[in-house]
């Protein structure tokens, strides 16, 4: 049970370690730490607390320590047929995919990671644990600061405890690829879980009972393959979904584009986007609300 | 308060740009004075803006005379977050009701704020898409208040609420400025505002424009009917259909006074014997829809299922949908008045919370009727009552206020989609410290310094430093 007053001993010594004083970073399993610069020098490395807490498998959900491992976390939800499809390494930590709020391959399907979240706890600049969101699978009690934790790649504090949702392991789930156009496959096969582009070959996930995978992969010219191309890591940028038609980069460089999503994973870092003015102001605003003296992440920046 | 003469300026600066759509006669103040719950409030002129431009001189306006403002939508909300306290301006948005570009590409649509949910889908229909989320409100709810109820609804346990399926809104600030929150992106720049402001319940500016997400219609639906000759089992076998790694793209449930009043209604063939019933319905690929079937024939088989009736053709899914969405009105068969409730459960503690419900509802002399969104542990317990009696209305209120904390005993949570408004707003420490809510109002209040949106709302009036229009729920704010 989550009520205030009934926080985890892990979470309050935590925030014990946090303290309110010093600059200070999260660090997790270091898959993504160069996402906004790291941290300036002098900065106190601390970890969160790891550990599945409480996983409910009749309600689907999971409690657990943000510095808990994806590879421990699916491990345990596996054992009962359950995934979080987070689709990032084993090594990072929950609460740093969550900071860095990338979604995962199959967002086509399951949506954005953010979606997942039932519940954060997370110490704020002052040292204090502050609770949002709500344990069930449905709550709109209090506003939404799980969403404005989610890829604040801690600026706002450093989250403690996640509770997620969980969902089924599809029966099946194939992989497939062939040089086919991906927005023909994008507008006749329902809802894969991923459609992945090279400008050239294309790569389809396809998710659900065999014979709804088969009967769906027969509609296109496929070659079964294990799983996805390799990525290339050096960036990631986002366009509109339906502006990858025409999307083409540097002849050199590699890249593998989200069909219907808009993700492209590329070389190189893509060019900073710019924030609008006023979304800009409210964005400082917050932040100097939540961190008025600049010790969570400090050199980091979500604001380029 | 303000001064009369103040009212009068402020009532000519907005006919200058409004003409007659801007209002205070008594008809319209009184209309504008409650929205689904049972309070009421006080509104000092009503507006019908056209456009972002209109809301946006509205807004600046009232800042000028020092007059706080309310979006309203369709006034379906059943927490009071459209009841205006402390006189403000109220600003609805159902003359803004164009769906202005279907993007198929993107698979996007830009709505104006006062398009109702279900003119929407029934709008992408012929294109072979829908929105998402469907409240039960659906033929009469704007998709403004959806966004500011972050609103769920039958199919949102397949599918996620409303904030997963909004990419941005653009919103006339409580400053008067205008920006678009989040894009067409996957990955918009900077902080999530578009996540902060779903849900925010008019208290963080207006939306004037939504881009909605377009949802595939499934190629095949299958609904099923169970029935339970104890509720007990029927609560069982919710927990026992998604244990068996199922989501079904919705989980109703009714209990026997439900079941007989509806029945009474529609004529749908609902099994008025039963102690509970489970509308089921399950949607997708035909191999997955028939699997989901015999899973769910399975589970219910061995929790003592009376009869699985499974619709033939569109008309009997129509008719058997037709009764779960006409609940609540049926309900003014056996009184006149009801008080509709919204809490969540660990789907584990259906039954547990059920009982209590009943019990409270008997310790009070209510009627209390149960129709909810059991796949998700969503329960909406209905008390029946009419405002005629003497004393009711404390007994309501009591007995609400025993629901909730029966449900949050249970680990649940205050609300699972009609939001907090003023009805909950004295309740959220049952669920949060006073630093956590003193962090939401920081939040909040970045986005309105002055407090000018929606005033009193959502956070108790301890916790928020900028409430400047009054402090308590007003007396007599109870109808
Ligand atoms: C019979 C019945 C069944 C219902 N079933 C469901 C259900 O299944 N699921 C569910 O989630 N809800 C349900 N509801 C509740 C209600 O219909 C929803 O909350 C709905 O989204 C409210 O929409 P509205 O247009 O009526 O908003 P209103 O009641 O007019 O306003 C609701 C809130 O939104 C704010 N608001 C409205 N428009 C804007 C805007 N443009 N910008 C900013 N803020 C705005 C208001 O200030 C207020 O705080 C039901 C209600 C009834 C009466």
């Amino acid at each position: 049970m989550n009520r205030p007053g009934e926080v985890d001993q892990k979470v309050v010594e935590f925030a014990e370690l946090v303290g309110a004083v010093d600059p200070i970073t999260v660090v997790g399993g270091r898959t993504q730490w160069a996402v906004g610069g790291t941290p300036e020098s002098g900065t106190r490395e601390v970890q969160a607390p790891a550990g599945i807490w409480s996983h409910e498998p009749e309600e689907m959900t999971v409690r657990c320590g943000a510095g808990t491992t994806l590879g421990e976390l699916s491990e345990q939800l596996a054992r009962y047929g359950q995934m979080v499809p987070f689709d990032m390494a084993a090594e990072a930590t929950v609460g740093g995919v969550l900071s860095v709020g990338h979604s995962g391959l199959r967002r086509l399907k399951y949506g954005h990671i953010r979606d997942l979240v039932l519940q954060i706890r997370h110490v704020d600049h002052s040292g204090q644990i502050v609770s949002s969101g709500g344990p069930t699978v449905k709550n709109v009690s209090g506003y939404d600061l799980c969403r404005l934790m989610v890829g604040s790649l801690g600026k706002f504090g450093c989250i403690a405890e996640v509770t997620l949702r969980c969902l089924p392991i599809p029966a099946v789930a194939k992989w497939f690829t062939g040089v086919l156009d991906p927005f023909e496959i994008f507008n006749r096969l329902y809802r894969p879980s991923a459609i992945l582009w090279d400008g050239n070959r294309v790569w389809v996930c396809i998710e659900g009972v065999e014979s709804d995978v088969n009967a769906q992969a027969s509609l296109f010219d496929f070659e079964e393959v294990a799983g996805p191309p390799s990525l290339p890591s050096g960036g990631r940028l986002g366009v509109e979904p339906k502006d990858l038609r025409t999307y083409t980069q540097n002849d050199e460089d590699k890249w593998v584009a989200e069909v219907g999503v808009g993700v492209v994973h590329s070389e190189r870092p893509g060019p900073d986007r710019s924030i609008n003015a006023v979304n800009r102001s409210l964005m400082k605003d917050l932040e100097k609300r939540l961190d008025p003296n600049n010790r969570l992440n400090p050199g980091r920046q979500v604001l380029v | 308060m303000v001064h009369k003469s103040a009212d009068e300026k402020l009532l000519s600066d907005l006919r200058s740009f409004l003409g007659d759509r801007a209002r205070n006669g008594d008809f319209e103040l009184g209309l504008y004075s409650k929205d689904g719950s049972v309070l009421k409030g006080d509104p000092m002129i009503v507006c019908l803006p056209l456009n972002t431009d209109e809301v946006q001189q509205i807004v600046l306006a009232c800042r000028k005379h020092d007059r706080p403002f309310l979006a309203r939508g369709s006034g379906t909300g059943l927490a009071g977050g459209a009841v205006p306290i402390g006189e403000p301006v109220v600003i609805a948005t159902a003359k803004m009701n164009k769906i202005l570009d279907i993007d198929i590409d993107n698979r996007i649509a830009w709505v104006e704020p006062g398009v109702l949910n279900l003119d929407l889908s029934r709008e992408l229909s012929p294109l072979g898409f829908h929105f998402a989320p469907d409240p039960s409100s659906q033929q009469v709810c704007s998709i403004g208040g959806n966004v500011a109820n972050n609103s769920g609804g039958p199919h949102c346990l397949a599918y996620g609420v409303t904030s997963a399926h909004v990419a941005a809104v653009e919103v006339v600030l409580p400053d008067g400025r205008v920006t678009i929150l989040g894009d067409l992106t996957p990955d918009s720049p900077g902080y999530d505002l578009r996540g902060l402001f779903i849900g925010s319940e008019g208290t963080m500016g207006i939306a004037t424009k939504v881009a909605v997400r377009l949802t595939p219609n499934p190629p095949e639906i299958r609904t099923l009917l169970l029935d339970f000759a104890d509720v007990r089992d029927g609560a069982a076998a919710v927990s026992a259909i998604i244990a068996a790694g199922l989501i079904p793209a919705a989980l109703e449930m009714m209990d026997q006074r439900a079941i007989e009043i509806v029945e009474a209604f529609v004529n749908a063939g609902y099994p008025t014997e039963a102690d509970a019933v489970l509308l089921v319905e399950l949607d997708g690929l035909p191999g997955g829809v028939e699997h989901g079937v015999q899973v769910i024939r399975s589970v219910a088989e061995s929790h003592h299922v009376g009869s699985v009736r499974v619709a033939v053709d569109d008309s009997e899914r129509a008719l058997l949908w037709k009764g779960r969405k006409n609940a609540f009105g049926a309900v003014a068969r056996i009184k006149p008045d009801y008080y509709l409730h919204d809490t969540v459960v660990p789907r584990g503690k259906l039954v547990e919370v059920l009982e209590k419900v009943y019990q409270i509802a008997d310790a009070y002399d209510l009627i209390a009727v149960n129709v909810f969104h059991a796949g998700d542990g969503n329960l909406h317990p209905i008390l029946a009552y009419d405002s005629e009696e003497k004393g009711v209305l404390e007994r309501v209120q009591a007995a609400g206020r025993a629901i909730v904390t029966a449900s949050i005993e249970a680990g649940g949570v205050l609300s699972g989609e009609h939001g907090i408004g003023l009805e909950k707003r004295d309740y959220m420490g049952m669920l949060f410290s006073a630093h956590d809510m003193a962090t939401q109002d920081l939040v909040r209040e970045a986005l309105d310094p002055d407090g000018f949106a929606n005033p009193l709302k959502v956070l108790p009036s301890g916790s928020r430093c900028s409430d400047s229009f009054g402090q308590h729920v007003p007396e007599g704010a109870w109808v």
